[in-house]
């Protein structure tokens, strides 16, 4: 028995790694090309990120093997980096220093993706974050040995914030996860409220994770404001809302989720949810390549990629073909491979990659359904405008990354 | 000027009713711990994972078998309560002789293999539980809007609390029980059936922390680290009104959400700021103290005041030296 679920072990830990074929050999170092997705994997971000990230990741290295035939060997490893900035830079130390993990991707809170960020710079690997927002990854703090994938705050704020000011949303409340993400979420959306001619009336911050956000939502409530707007991400954003339809303040103010993902709108329900605007990267029900990669996502029947997911596929593949293309994992030829060539996939068309790290691409401005509007399962979302990379994105001029020339 | 220091008074009287709704649970978690720890001397880490459960079981039978609020108010206790039972029997039992520290162990060990399981099975996002019929909407104060629901939620808990109070304390049921507490084995001698006392006990324990678990479904989304995020604070709770002593965990449940409101309102930064923040030296020699007291740092509040009282009272509030 013993020895069978040993070799069982030892079959499923090859199945990721991936034979070799002859030919003018890329030059691999250490013979394979290792790929860290280090995510929350229990915590509050586990559902948009977490298994599911891994998940997509194995699927990008399968079908680029498939498709690409690559004469190296491609490993994933993974591991749980608790939200927490000094857990997962420890981490990414380990895995560089005795794995010799060559790219890390994922890192779903700022706090870690900075933290991994630094560390890929001294040791000279790669970073492709794709779960974490905060706008300072590719601005005050970028560095060249990392792509920002999937979306930022700057993004959410030029979505969600232009089309609820437009909608009649003038005067603003804030209620703010106290951590980086949080902040930087509050601070470019209510430039883009003041741009808009809006209001910001105030705002409070509340720790993270927090259950009950009663007294404030009170506080928001009594401030007047016709838009209370969620800094916030995953279950402090659901307990927000479920509260304040309980507290009444729903729909008598209107409540703008700045950042919700479609795991958050699938767990509140049609009900709660109908009529609010969100900005995404990705959405799974928008044409036939996006449903074929979602149904081959969906592991057990229960899940739908979330934009994080999706980026964590193109990221990879993308990466992968740069160093395919490169002949090398060699970290500076591959950045240089990956800058130089436009992304086509599912996930993003004609996105490109910016000298600060920033993936370009278009990103969606989504309406939730009504729950009569919504006809089978993870119907959820309207497409009401697509916003075009150019504008979706802090533009060059105003960043004050040190890799930009001005 | 519109009220006391920049928190309007309807907002403050806001506040302290939301206090009040978030002491109610305290309270009655803090009660089961309270319980289980005078009888059994066990420190039943898995009350924040018994408490999710009764908040899932209770989503479970809505969704699969179509069971109403009403029955998953009364089923899932019991259920759960049972299952507290047999874990007493299989596993608890073995421990009663030993340290505090192998109960605190083995419970935490338990907590953390059922709360994987629930997020194996059902996500972290978790699902939402609405509230029923009769207690949906709520009544507008002038003040604030008052959710039926919250309501309900502390007068079922109230009622629960002081129940458990008086069965404890004055019927000869509860004499046994604090009897067990002082002298097992002379308790024995008289005839009594302690252990099957203890295992009641436990069931009961647990079944309460189930009871606040679908009491508080239709607040909070049911997730399987609802129970873990409250249940340190809760065992603060417990900490400052005294370990197993029952009244303590009651008045200090209630008391301290009552303080964790007025901290979340911003009250107490605000008026520390108008006091101090013109004083050149006191304004900086106060100024920590008012970043403690700000709405961001309600989530320590709790345990400032655990600190302070372990340092005054070392047995809690209502505790007794032993």
């Amino acid at each position: 028995m013993k020895r069978k679920l040993l070799s069982a072990l030892i079959c499923a830990a090859l199945m990721i790694h991936v034979g070799a074929t002859a030919g003018a050999a890329t030059k691999v170092s250490d013979g394979v090309v290792k790929i860290g997705v280090l995510t929350d994997m229990s915590g509050t971000y586990s559902d948009l990120a977490g298994h599911g990230s891994l998940v997509a990741v194995q699927m990008a290295v399968a079908d680029f093997i498939a498709k690409e035939k690559p004469d190296f060997k491609i490993e994933v490893i993974s591991a749980d980096h608790q939200n927490k900035g000094d857990i997962a830079a420890i981490k990414a130390r380990e895995w560089i220093d005795t794995e010799k993990v060559d790219v890390i991707v994922d890192l779903v809170t700022t706090s870690t993706a900075l933290a991994v960020m630094k560390v890929a710079k001294e040791k000279d690997r790669i970073t492709l974050v794709s779960g974490a927002a905060s706008t300072p990854i590719t601005n005050e703090q970028c560095t060249d040995t990392n792509v920002h994938w999937t979306y930022d705050t700057y993004a959410l704020a030029v979505g969600t914030g232009k089309a609820v000011v437009k909608q009649g949303g003038k005067t603003w409340f804030f209620l703010t996860a106290d951590y980086a993400f949080g902040k930087s979420l509050e601070k470019n959306t209510s430039d883009v409220v003041l741009k808009e001619g809006g209001k910001v009336l105030g705002h409070v911050l509340h720790p993270f994770p927090a259950q009950d956000f009663s007294s404030f939502l009170l506080q928001a409530q009594s401030s007047g404001a016709q838009v209370i707007g969620l800094a916030n991400a995953g279950n402090d954003t659901i307990n927000a809302i479920k509260q304040a339809a309980e507290f009444g303040i729903t729909p008598k103010q209107s409540l703008a989720g700045l950042l919700m993902f479609i795991t958050d709108v699938h767990s509140l329900g049609l009900r709660a949810t109908q009529g609010m605007y969100l900005t995404t990267g990705f959405y799974w029900d928008m044409n036939d390549e996006t449903r074929a990669f979602s149904k081959r996502f969906d592991w057990d029947n229960r899940h739908k990629p979330t934009m994080v997911q999706a980026g964590d596929y193109s990221a990879t593949y993308h990466y992968l073909k740069a160093v395919k293309a490169a002949g090398t994992d060699d970290t500076k030829a591959v950045m240089a491979k990956m800058k130089a060539t436009p992304i086509n996939d599912f996930f993003a068309k004609n996105g490109k990659i910016r000298v600060d790290g920033r993936m370009v691409h278009d990103m969606y401005l989504a309406q939730v359904k009504k729950p009569e509007e919504s006809k089978y399962a993870w119907d959820y979302y309207h497409i009401r405008q697509v916003i075009p990379a150019d504008q979706a994105f802090m533009p060059l001029s105003e960043s004050v990354c040190p890799l930009v020339k001005k | 000027m519109t009220g006391i220091f920049g928190v309007s008074i309807q907002g403050l009287f806001g506040q302290l009713l939301v206090g009040l709704l978030n002491g109610s649970f305290y309270a009655i978690l803090s009660l089961g711990l309270a319980i289980i720890f005078g009888l059994l001397n066990i420190i039943n880490f898995a009350h924040g994972a018994q408490y999710m459960m009764g908040a899932f079981l209770a989503w479970i039978g809505m969704r699969y078998l179509g069971v109403n609020y009403w029955w998953a108010l009364l089923l899932s206790p019991l259920l759960v309560g049972a299952f507290g039972m047999l874990l007493e029997r299989g596993m608890l039992k073995k421990l009663y002789k030993l340290d505090h520290l192998y109960g605190l162990l083995l419970t935490f060990g338990l907590a953390l293999i059922i709360e994987g399981l629930f997020r194996y099975r059902f996500g972290i996002s978790g699902e939402s539980y609405p509230v029923t019929e009769l207690l949906a909407g709520g009544k507008n104060l002038g003040f604030m809007f008052l959710p039926k629901y919250r309501v309900w939620v502390v007068a079922a808990s109230l009622v629960v609390c002081f129940g458990t109070w008086f069965v404890i304390e004055r019927t000869k049921l509860g004499s046994y029980l604090r009897a067990g507490t002082e002298n097992p084995q002379l308790l024995q001698a008289f005839g009594v059936n302690v252990p099957l006392m203890i295992t009641l006990t436990y069931g009961y324990g647990v079944a309460l922390a189930a009871f606040a678990g679908v009491l508080a479904a239709p607040i909070f989304n049911v997730n399987p680290v609802m129970g873990s995020n409250l249940i340190i604070v809760v065992f603060a709770v417990v900490v400052v009104g005294g370990m197993g002593s029952i009244m303590g965990s009651i008045v200090t449940g209630i008391g301290l959400g009552l303080i964790e409101g007025i901290v979340k309102s911003g009250m107490i930064a605000n008026l520390l700021s108008s006091a101090f923040d013109s004083v050149p030296v006191a304004g900086s020699i106060v100024y920590p103290i008012k970043l403690l007291l700000s709405p961001e740092a309600s989530a320590v509040t709790i345990f400032v005041i655990m600190a302070i009282v372990l340092l005054v009272r070392p047995a809690g509030l209502f505790g007794r030296e032993r």
